[in-house]
């Protein structure tokens, strides 16, 4: 079988890894992210008017309450308009709001088919918890990596899954794809399947390791690549499909989860054979140089 | 075992035993399958059919969820007690317009959670849920002559006004002392008018003609009778001892919840039907095997959430179909370990021997750490956040045993029925 030059060639992967960094920081720091409801708070009304309309005619309702709002469609006739505002408004306002369309349109109460209102203030919160919990997952796959296997092992195995974060957070920022909660579920499914499968690779190097000469890492960790690929590749494939299928053939709800699965899961598997093992191998690499520049002195 | 011994299992003919337990398991499965999914009736009993006994969240069933914050002021702070009695106060006038089974949670400490499913009017109990409700009857000064905490009862009714015409009205019948308080306001405040406050509104300002004392008396001036039931329900339900706020609501139609739940089974079954066949493509005999085990993975993840009364969201839904996708997982790894083990020249019951113990330790170290995650999303998120987590983390657990100990019992009677003797039908 052909072998994968992952640590011969890691500088090239590195290049890549940081290329794809430094566009995703770079929007992130000129574009920001685009925060849904969830983290700035605001509210979200549906109502189906049973035939499509005109925008004007909405924007004539909503502009009362908030004129900053967003009027969309949805609904397989486009029947179904979608007001979101910025600022979460209260009973006496939403319920305004739906009487408006009520009387231009002679809906009936049933016809209303969702409220979304969060407050700024749990957007803070939920933004600072979403935060704490990508911490303390992060730390803790640390701990179990440096227990079951060893510290470097650990630490490079989260420096890859920092670089899938921030590529991540990159395409969302890079398209604006808008942010909400089950992003944050999605992101920690990421970092925990990106971590599988960095394991995967690292318990091959553990296990190859006595078969090797004590220092030939290269060969090492290429060859430990090389017989872990096809498993990476084919269940990153098979998970792929079914969070595909979601995405392709799901509604709305499960389509925020399941689209940063699929960029998460697809970014991951490249980082977990390219880059984790690589920089593994680089620093080892590195240790050992030092070492035989020390003796040689 | 000597490699003599497995050289003759590799080349014995076809095993009676072995073919018989593999069709039984086979047979079995898809019973399972139809008994879960479509249900049979036996006699006057109805047995399975899961979506029966599922619990299902509000984003598939339609309802209201709502996040109250209490807020309190420097003389009158927020207590637990206070949650507490508030939370009461909220699930008596849920249960007064009668819908199912609301939940209701402290979340925090000032905060509480009200999920009431399937409930048509959205609006209506948000209204019913927020309302401090605070009734006080003021003298024509602005002294408070009594106040919602006198009041022993109250209905909605229609009632004949004066003129004769039918008008919906709110009943109040007051204790004991609310009795002689309100015998002695209207005796004073006689031909004068007095006000009924609601939370700070005005709803009814009655002239005081006679003086009352049966302890009873009516608000007037409602626009129908479901407006009259709801204000009495409310006053018998009692004020709430803190102002709440809502500070995050989601509604969702009936409709809107059927249609996520049909179009996400759809979209589940489509999505496991092609890992389903890749696994058949890519690993052919010990594929096929690997889906029975998904399949029985799948009846078992649902059944313990029916078991355990797990709420299934869609989030849930997107878990189940990604932990779908880690099963298999376990199996890919064990199934190369198989191929690269067979490679180095094992016959096959050795490959899948060693294959098999080789590869737990990895599936165990590469699980763990999803299942860190998990537990990290259960115990730090919220609301659908906790739902996906619960999957993810009944998923991982389930798909560890069906992926090891399940299949590797399949393989082994598959192997060993001997019908298939050939190296490629295993993908070897």
């Amino acid at each position: 079988m052909r072998r994968i030059k992952v640590a011969e060639k890691s500088k090239l992967w590195f290049t890549f890894s940081l290329i794809l960094i430094t566009i995703s920081l770079g929007s992130l720091l000129i574009q920001g992210l685009n925060f849904g409801i969830d983290f700035i708070g605001g509210t979200i009304v549906t109502i189906e008017l049973n035939t499509p309309f005109e925008n004007a005619d909405a924007r004539a309702i909503v502009d009362k309450f908030d004129p900053g709002a967003d009027v969309t469609y949805a609904g397989d006739a486009k029947t179904q308009v979608i007001v979101t505002t910025k600022k979460s408004l209260n009973t006496e306002e939403r319920q305004a709001l739906f009487a408006g369309f009520k009387d231009k349109y002679n809906l009936v109460d049933s016809n209303l088919i969702s409220i979304d209102t969060v407050n700024p203030s749990i957007g803070k919160e939920m933004a600072s918890n979403s935060i704490i919990a990508i911490v303390v997952a992060v730390l803790l796959m640390l701990v179990y990596i440096t227990f079951r296997f060893e510290f470097l092992f650990g630490i490079t195995a989260i420096i890859a899954l920092i670089h899938d974060l921030i590529v991540v957070l990159g395409v969302y920022s890079l398209f604006q794809i808008q942010v909400n909660s089950p992003f944050i579920a999605a992101i920690l499914t990421i970092l925990g399947y990106s971590i599988m499968d960095t394991v995967v690779v690292f318990d091959r190097i553990r296990e190859n390791r006595p078969k090797f000469g004590k220092h030939a890492y290269t060969d090492l960790v290429d060859t430990s690549v090389t017989q872990t690929m096809a498993r990476s590749i084919n269940t990153s494939l098979t998970t792929l499909i079914a969070i595909t299928s979601l995405y392709i053939f799901g509604v709305p709800a499960i389509k925020d989860f399941a689209l940063p699965l699929i960029v998460g899961i697809t970014i991951g598997t490249y980082s977990s054979i390219f880059n984790a093992s690589a920089l593994w191998f680089a620093i080892k690499d590195y240790q050992f140089k030092k070492h035989e520049k020390a003796i040689a002195k | 075992m000597t490699n003599e011994g497995e050289e003759r299992v590799d080349k014995q003919k076809v095993n009676k035993k072995s073919v018989i337990q593999l069709i039984l398991v086979i047979v079995l499965i898809f019973t399972a399958g139809y008994v879960l999914f479509i249900g049979i009736t036996v006699g006057v009993y109805d047995i399975g059919k899961i979506g029966n006994s599922m619990k299902y969240g509000l984003d598939l069933t339609g309802g209201v969820n709502v996040v109250l914050e209490a807020s309190g002021t420097a003389e009158d702070p927020v207590t637990s007690e206070k949650i507490d009695s508030s939370i009461l106060t909220i699930r008596q006038r849920i249960d007064s317009i009668g819908v199912t089974e609301p939940t209701i949670t402290k979340q925090g400490n000032n905060r509480i959670r009200v999920s009431i499913p399937s409930v048509s009017d959205q609006e209506e109990a948000l209204n019913l849920i927020g309302k401090t409700a605070q009734l006080e009857f003021l003298g024509p000064d602005d002294t408070v002559i009594l106040t919602g905490k006198d009041v022993v009862d109250s209905k909605g009714v229609m009632q004949n006004d004066s003129s004769g015409v039918q008008k919906a009205v709110v009943t109040l019948k007051f204790s004991e002392e609310g009795t002689k308080l309100f015998a002695a306001a209207t005796e004073k405040y006689q031909g004068q008018i007095i006000k009924i406050k609601l939370d700070n509104d005005i709803i009814s300002s009655p002239t005081v003609n006679v003086v009352i004392t049966t302890g009873e008396a009516v608000i007037e001036g409602m626009a129908n009778i479901d407006e009259a039931g709801n204000l009495a329900s409310l006053i018998r339900g009692g004020a709430l001892p803190v102002k709440l706020d809502p500070v995050e609501i989601r509604t969702i139609g009936p409709t809107l919840g059927q249609n996520s739940l049909n179009e996400s089974i759809y979209a589940g079954i489509i999505g496991i039907s092609l890992v389903l066949l890749f696994m058949l493509v890519m690993y052919r005999g010990l594929g096929f095997i690997a889906d029975l085990a998904l399949l029985i993975y799948i009846m078992i993840v649902l059944s313990i959430m029916a078991a355990l009364n797990v709420t299934l969201t869609l989030p849930g839904i997107a878990g189940i179909i990604l932990t779908v996708g880690m099963a298999v997982d376990a199996n890919v790894i064990i199934f190369s370990r198989i191929q690269e083990e067979s490679r180095s020249g094992k016959s096959l019951l050795t490959a899948i021997d060693v294959g098999f113990s080789r590869a737990f330790g990895t599936i165990l170290d590469s699980n763990v750490t999803t299942l860190i995650a998990g537990f990290v999303l259960f115990f730090l998120g919220s609301g659908s956040v906790q739902g996906f987590a619960v999957t993810l983390i009944l998923g991982i657990l389930v798909s560890m045993f069906t992926a090891v100990v399940i299949t590797k019992r399949l393989v082994k009677i598959l192997v060993k029925t001997g019908l298939f003797n050939s190296n490629a039908f295993y993908g070897l």
